[in-house]
């Protein structure tokens, strides 16, 4: 079953007056439930604005968008925020943690916008912490914590609602490379456990961890084929 | 649906904000706090007009009307009404002979004597010689003691009752009732004492007067044609106009007034003072609330700027709360709760100043803050906290999620 069909996907952007760029050319792509998906492409091929539009941020200008077999090119705001809520879950490159709050807040945040009663928030927070190997770092603050710890902050703050899809853009762009890895492994660990994770990405190693890969051009699909060698960290103990 | 939840999440990070931000919250909040220390200071000093006139007007009674040379609120020449006959102690008996409608008539002379007893002394009291039914004619409370009787004032005996004012100045320490004063020299014996009236009107008040039988009066203070003011009550109060009208008829009976020539004396009331003060104290309390209203509102202006401040310097956690689900409404009451919160507090902390500074002005009118106005002062300060903070608020709901994520 797919998770996103995405149909002669247009995107273009007013630049005031008459000049207008077209970010998205017209891209077609469906991802299955459960695949591991890189998007690849340099600065300028439109992989930001295809990302904005799988995580409903933003909406194409023309084309159509199926969530789950519902359509979401033409939603409004509100429906488009509960989508983001309940059935995606972001990570992004400079983690975007609330640096006021701590670990369980943060992780907490996605439940309070589905309105999940307190103390079921606080318990799936502190149980997704804990999936992470963060449960012992619940009350720290983002600025408490190390580099790959406010990753993984963040990937239980995607990770709580159960989404459909876990939208990482650059996740290990902001970590040195021994941190990068363990974040790597980690999404290995949370594919095998059944998720549908899109990779956005300029880095080819770590477009390698996915098993398949979609390079843009221009605003264009360039490229869309299996990755054959498959690039799979050996966790320490288990080697 | 999840509008309480949105609430409370929406206050809890509006106090940890406001909290991050201590020293900007206080200078903001500094406003709002001037704004309702005014407008509720302006709020007590205005009841307390109203009070001290209401005292004073009560001091007149209700079903009292008084015939006199002069009217108290007039636009008629004032030559003319200088050129009046006096009114004459002779016409309380034709008015009580005649008029069926009151039952209690006194005629009041007034004169400016210095009091002593023993080494107290009061300059430039007021002296009244009057009967005994002045103390059904008059809105006035015994303290202590009694009034003096219809043969004592018939009789023209040394006797007075004092004020307030009188009694506080010649007997700090003493009981008056039964201590005999000298009014111009003349000893007189104190029966009875008034209860404080306080109020506005230093001319008509009980509280720095001597009540002295007429008779005693005119043998002492002379003046057998001196202008007289004739109280009367009016038996029911229903019949106030008929009343006025009937007395009316006598007076005009009396002084020899032909038909189609206008009265040469007066009938006043209470009505007629409570009429124009009514509108006065509206005046004075809506421009004296206007003027400190523009204290608070400038106060709202700085939460506005502030708010404005504070959406821009969060752009991008308002682009993180949207791309993980917080909808339009959310974000609008986060800040909106914000704003109101801001002003709440300097609403509460304006109040808390606000009341000590009340009381004294107590000092100098009677007053107190009304309930109705701590009530009021922070609902108008939420008020404000909401209006100030929409726009503002609204700007930040309706932040593109993609440009908010990408402020740096």
């Amino acid at each position: 079953m797919n998770v996103i069909e995405l149909n002669a996907i247009v995107k273009t952007y007013d630049m005031g007056g008459a000049e207008q760029v077209m970010a998205l050319q017209g891209v077609s792509l469906n991802i299955k439930k459960n695949e591991y998906v890189a998007i690849m492409g340099p600065s300028g091929s439109g992989k930001s604005t295809l990302m904005n539009i799988i995580g409903c941020l933003d909406t194409p200008t023309s084309g159509q968008y199926l969530f789950n077999g519902l359509n979401v090119s033409d939603m409004n705001d509100n429906d488009l925020a509960k989508i983001r809520n309940r059935e995606i879950g972001f990570v992004f490159q400079t983690f975007n943690l609330l640096a006021r709050s701590d670990s369980l807040h943060n992780v907490e945040l996605p439940l309070i916008y589905a309105g999940v009663p307190s103390s079921e928030r606080k318990r799936r927070a502190q149980e997704t912490l804990a999936n992470v190997q963060l449960g012992d770092r619940s009350h720290h603050k983002p600025n408490e914590l190390s580099g790959g710890q406010r990753q993984r902050v963040a990937i239980a703050r995607a990770l709580v609602t159960k989404p459909s899809i876990i939208l990482a853009d650059e996740p290990t762009g902001n970590l040195d490379s021994k941190t990068g890895e363990e974040i790597m492994m980690l999404f290995e660990d949370l594919h095998k456990a059944g998720n549908t994770i899109i990779l956005v990405t300029h880095e080819a190693e770590i477009a390698e961890h996915a098993y398949r890969t979609i390079r843009l051009r221009d605003g264009k699909v360039e490229s869309d084929e299996i990755v054959t060698k498959r690039r799979v960290y050996q966790r320490a103990h288990a080697s | 649906m999840y509008f309480l939840t949105e609430l409370k999440e929406g206050l809890a990070i509006s106090f940890r904000a406001i909290r991050a931000n201590k020293m900007r919250s206080v200078l903001t909040t500094l406003g709002i706090v001037i704004g309702i220390v005014s407008v509720t200071l302006m709020a007590t000093a205005i009841e307390g007009v109203n009070r001290a006139f209401e005292r004073s007007a009560a001091a007149f009674g209700t079903d009292v009307l008084y015939v006199q040379k002069f009217p108290w609120v007039s636009n008629e020449d004032w030559a003319t009404i200088r050129n009046r006959r006096n009114l004459e102690v002779p016409y309380v008996a034709k008015v009580e002979r005649q008029a069926s409608l009151i039952d209690a008539v006194a005629p009041v002379v007034t004169t400016r004597r210095r009091l002593t007893y023993g080494i107290n002394s009061m300059e430039g009291a007021m002296v009244s010689g009057t009967t005994a039914a002045y103390l059904s004619t008059a809105g006035v409370t015994l303290n202590d003691g009694r009034f003096f009787t219809a043969e004592e004032s018939s009789g023209g005996r040394p006797v007075c009752a004092i004020g307030a004012v009188v009694a506080e100045n010649l007997f700090p320490n003493e009981d008056p009732i039964g201590k005999t004063i000298r009014v111009a020299g003349f000893p007189y014996t104190v029966v009875g004492t008034f209860e404080k009236q306080g109020g506005l009107f230093g001319a008509f008040t009980s509280d720095n007067r001597v009540f002295v039988p007429l008779f005693s009066f005119q043998t002492h203070y002379g003046g057998r044609r001196r202008d007289v003011t004739i109280q009367v009550r009016v038996a029911d109060l229903k019949q106030m106009e008929d009343a006025k009208m009937e007395l009316e008829g006598i007076m005009r009976a009396i002084r020899h007034i032909p038909p189609g020539k206008p009265n040469d004396f007066s009938i006043n009331q209470q009505e007629i003072l409570t009429q124009t003060f009514a509108p006065i104290s509206l005046v004075i309390a809506t421009i004296g609330l206007f003027i400190t209203g523009l204290s608070l509102f400038v106060g709202g202006i700085g939460i506005m700027n502030i708010m404005f401040v504070s959406v821009t310097e969060r752009t991008r956690e308002i682009g993180i709360r949207k791309a993980i689900g917080a909808k339009r409404r959310t974000i609008l009451i986060q800040f909106l709760s914000e704003a109101a919160a801001l002003c709440l507090i300097g609403g509460i902390l304006g109040l808390a100043i606000a009341f000590p500074l009340s009381l004294i002005v107590d000092q100098v009118l009677p007053t107190a803050m009304p309930l109705s106005v701590v009530f009021i002062s922070i609902i108008i300060s939420l008020v404000v906290g909401v209006i100030s903070g929409f726009l503002p608020a609204y700007r930040a709901a309706r932040m593109d999620p993609v440009e908010a994520l990408r402020y740096e």
